[in-house]
């Protein structure tokens, strides 16, 4: 059992305290938007926000979160699919299969934040997720684009 | 995709469907096709509005376009639907989308034609009959708003969803004469509009599928939920033709939510429990005990000796030959000889295998990703024992398909047979990663020794190319092997013609395999045989051109005099890339090409390697696939074609040792990432004409023109990948 602060409400989860975090979203809070690629933080498809920070969901237990963390899936990003990335995002036809897609677009949404003006090195450097289909390039056009209307979430 | 209603609420399972369509779906939702009941064939108007099979038209004006190949991330789900629309003449904005099940196909005696998704062919051969289903469509409407008016059919136009009374003025929209539409009685060899006067297809419109691919809506196949579903994890034994000795189910039968514990055919062992991951956790601590079979002294090192042998085995079958090589090879002023190799590569799907099954006894009906709807058919009523038509598949959007979700099912086979046990519960089976990475279908391995005679000039007069290894063909459809052939072995290297062609004239030539089939299951991996027969001819290429002293431009163009179309996809890369004019201070290029499924394909790589270190900086790749229906989402596959063809080359090997493949995860099996990926400038050239695909050819030009920048960077002949493995500093 743990109390998880998800996307503003704290809902409390029935679970094994060694559950990853990730699969605590999935199924028990139906969450199912964060994805399962790897289990081991090399893919970033199942990134989330805590405390605004992007944060690979396999690989922490539910026992490492306190009810003050505030976890945000891409469900809470935006009500409707208007936050900046994810506009830049339909702007630019972004996704191909889009599996990694809801991973990729938190970890850029935390990041700038962080870093609202980055260069090619800091997106090389922070974005670490993977896609296989291949969306780098517009993922890179959509982050710039993003960054140079100032629109950083 | 978008749901657009018409569920038929008196099925039995309704509520189940409607659970899953609502449950991920909050407004609009997701689509699986579920307008027409089972079981009650071919009836069109049992869904309002349907005009044929690929159109229907709702009362608001909605256009529902069904879609028979699989979309998983290529873009044919958007591209198929401009076809139709082209033709049927409807409004853009109000097109939805949705699958018919395989089971309709079934019904409708095929009405849907090939499920199939595989060899770059969704657009390239089922274009004729889609646009034909809009044509058709449109005649329908016009003729139902012409008998409304009681004028001639010929008077009336449509464009935009509208349908006009030319002489009058007058105007309707689709669907309101959608109802009489459905009864008039369908004209025949209706014409097709010329590709020159196009106002949708053709043109770089945005996909249809990528709003809830931003928000988190869209379901794959690992999202599935329905009411009283169960979730299973499974491990199948870890060496190839292996079989599960024994297994303690007590050892693990008491953990949280474990279910049951079951044995999949003769070699593998699922945990069922109410979450995925409690079953994943006691399928961890479950004792197995696995006969290992007949395999369990394979290595890497026993399978390339083996391909090594075939090199220069007597037994081997010509795809392509010309002349005398051998008199010509003997006669040659300068012999250059080279052997190439191509490691096992693993799919790895952002989204592992999965399926969901729900058995109940007379009925097997599954929900999975798939590239193949009927083939997954197929897979589940051989599994379930039962007929196809008391079975049906749901297909669900991909994470990313790549061919391994193609040809063979075996997921589905292990979802139905665990289901088999527990009739009347849904099963969810979702492999872990390192199920995916131990049990794919391989990119085969292939070994090629080329030999090339130049004469005084530096004529290219002869070419053995001999491949030695796997073939895909023999280890999925043994029954398409003829005289001991398999005819997808010499992809891009066949003799003239419209499919995967030698683009060169070599007026001595022989191109012939050795097949030799290693105990791993091989597999369609995206660009299949081209990839390595690309990297084997155009790096041989550049080899001979440097033997020759000749510029590789010039020595490839020089041979391609009879092949035009080759040619200029060629040249444009050339000339973009500034072939033949200085580059950037340390910066090399490097060329290749080639053609196949259907398309002609090149690419110019420029890149520099400092200290042993490689950076690409920048490809320009050109494509002619005759047609092209949307050129922004060709260039995405040329882009995407590149972070899958160099993330190959660079970094992905799958080696075996002990029977069993060794890397299991994404920490030993590499995947390129933002900070490797070049910028890509992507040429679409379509020269009309043809249908060629887009969503494989350029992965096959993406390793050979590295590879040959790097030559030109470092002196260094890379014939072996992963690059990984190689130390590109300066001897």
């Amino acid at each position: 059992m743990a109390l998880l602060n998800v996307n503003g409400k704290v809902v409390d989860v029935e679970v094994e305290p060694d559950t990853p975090l990730l699969w605590a979203l999935r199924e028990q809070i139906g969450l199912t938007g964060t994805k399962y690629g790897c289990g081991i933080a090399q893919c970033g498809a199942c990134t989330v926000h805590v405390d605004g920070v992007a944060t690979r969901s396999c690989s922490l237990p539910v026992s490492a979160f306190t009810e003050d963390q505030k976890i945000v899936t891409i469900e809470g990003l935006s009500a409707d699919g208007s936050h900046p990335v994810q506009k830049a995002w339909a702007e630019l036809d972004v996704p191909q299969c889009g599996y990694c897609q809801a991973g990729m677009i938190m970890s850029v949404a935390a990041f700038l934040q962080q870093n609202p003006k980055p260069t090619d090195d800091d997106i090389n450097s922070e974005i670490t997720n993977i896609c296989r289909c291949g969306t780098y390039n517009r993922v890179r056009a959509a982050i710039k684009l993003a960054a140079d209307r100032g629109q950083t979430g | 995709m978008t749901m657009t209603g018409q569920e038929v609420v008196h099925q039995p399972e309704v509520s189940r469907r409607i659970f899953l369509v609502g449950s991920a779906a909050v407004a609009g939702g997701l689509s699986l096709g579920f307008h027409v009941p089972f079981g009650r064939g071919a009836l069109a108007q049992a869904v309002p509005g349907e005009i044929n099979a690929w159109v229907v038209v709702q009362a608001d004006d909605t256009v529902v376009i069904r879609i028979a190949r699989s979309e998983m991330g290529q873009g044919t789900l958007t591209g198929l639907a401009q076809l139709v629309a082209e033709e049927l003449e409807c409004d853009w904005s109000k097109v939805t989308t949705e699958y018919p099940t395989p089971g309709q196909n079934l019904a409708r005696n095929r009405v849907w034609g090939n499920f199939s998704t595989g060899g770059s062919r969704g657009v390239r051969e089922s274009h004729d009959y889609v646009r034909r289903g809009g044509a058709t469509a449109r005649h329908m409407l016009i003729q139902a708003a012409a008998n409304e008016w009681n004028v001639p059919a010929s008077q009336c136009r449509a464009e935009n969803s509208v349908i006009t009374h030319t002489p009058t003025g007058r105007t309707t929209t689709f669907g309101k004469v959608a109802a009489a539409a459905a009864m008039v009685d369908p004209p025949k060899n209706v014409p097709l509009k010329d590709p020159k006067d196009w106002k949708l297809a053709g043109k770089p419109v945005k996909r249809l599928d990528t709003a809830e691919k931003l928000t988190g809506k869209q379901v794959y196949g690992t999202d599935l939920k329905l009411p009283g579903m169960l979730n299973a994890a499974i491990k199948d034994c870890p060496v190839f033709g292996g079989k599960v000795k024994s297994f303690d189910a007590a050892a693990v039968q008491g953990m949280p939510g474990v279910k049951k514990v079951v044995q999949v055919g003769d070699s593998a062992v699922a945990v069922v429990a109410d979450t995925w991951w409690r079953a994943n956790s006691a399928l961890a601590k479950l004792p197995i005990e696995w006969d290992e079979g007949p395999n369990k002294d394979v290595s890497s090192a026993s399978i390339a000796e083996w391909l090594k042998a075939g090199l220069d085995a007597k037994d081997a079958v010509v795809g392509n030959q010309a002349g005398d090589v051998h008199a010509a090879l003997a006669s040659a002023a300068k012999k250059i000889e080279a052997v190439y190799s191509y490691p096992y590569q693993n799919h790895a799907t952002m989204e592992p295998m999965n399926a969901t099954a729900l058995f109940t006894g007379d009925r097997c009906e599954v929900w999975t990703p798939t590239q193949n709807g009927e083939a997954a058919l197929a897979a589940t009523a051989e599994a379930s024992g039962l007929s196809p038509r008391n079975c049906d598949v749901h297909k669900i959007h991909l994470g990313g398909g790549f061919g391994r979700r193609g040809a063979v099912h075996d997921w589905v086979r292990q979802v139905v047979a665990i289901a088999k046990e527990m009739p009347g519960t849904p099963i969810k089976l979702i492999w872990s990663r390192e199920e995916d990475m131990l049990h794919g279908r391989y990119h085969p391995v292939t070994r090629c020794k080329l030999v090339g005679g130049l004469d005084a000039q530096g004529n290219l007069t002869a070419l053995h190319m001999r491949i030695s290894g796997q073939s895909i063909v023999a280890g999925i459809f043994p029954q398409n092997i003829r005289n001991g052939k398999d005819p997808v072995v010499f992809q891009g290297l066949n003799p003239p013609g419209p499919e995967a062609s030698l683009g060169y004239a070599i007026p001595n030539l022989l191109i012939d395999h050795a097949m030799r089939n290693p105990p791993v299951p091989p597999g369609f991996w995206r660009g299949v045989n081209l990839n390595h027969n690309t990297i084997y001819l155009e790096c041989f290429m550049d080899e001979l051109a440097h033997a020759a002293g000749i510029d590789a431009l010039e020595f490839r163009r020089k041979l391609l005099g009879n092949s035009p179309k080759h040619l200029a996809v060629l040249n444009a890369v050339a000339e973009k890339s500034g072939w033949g004019k200085p580059a950037p201070a340390g910066v090399h290029r490097g060329l290749a090409h080639t053609m196949g499924f259907g398309s002609y394909v090149a690419a110019c790589a420029e890149v520099s390697v400092t200290d042993g270190a490689l950076k690409i900086h920048r490809i320009v790749a050109a494509t002619d696939p005759g047609h092209a229906v949307n050129p922004q989402q060709i260039a995405a596959q040329v882009e995407g074609s590149f972070v899958y063809g160099l993330g190959a080359a660079l970094y992905q090997e799958c080696t075996v040792a002990g029977g069993r493949m060794e890397q299991e995860n994404f920490d030993t099996y590499e995947m390129l990432r933002m900070d490797a990926m070049p910028e890509v400038e992507a040429i679409v050239m379509p020269s009309g004409g043809f249908w060629g695909g887009v969503g494989e050819p350029t992965i096959a030009v993406a390793a050979p023109a590295v590879l040959n920048a790097i030559f030109a960077a470092t002196g260094k002949r890379i014939r072996d990948l992963p690059l990984k493995h190689h130390d590109l500093r300066k001897a």
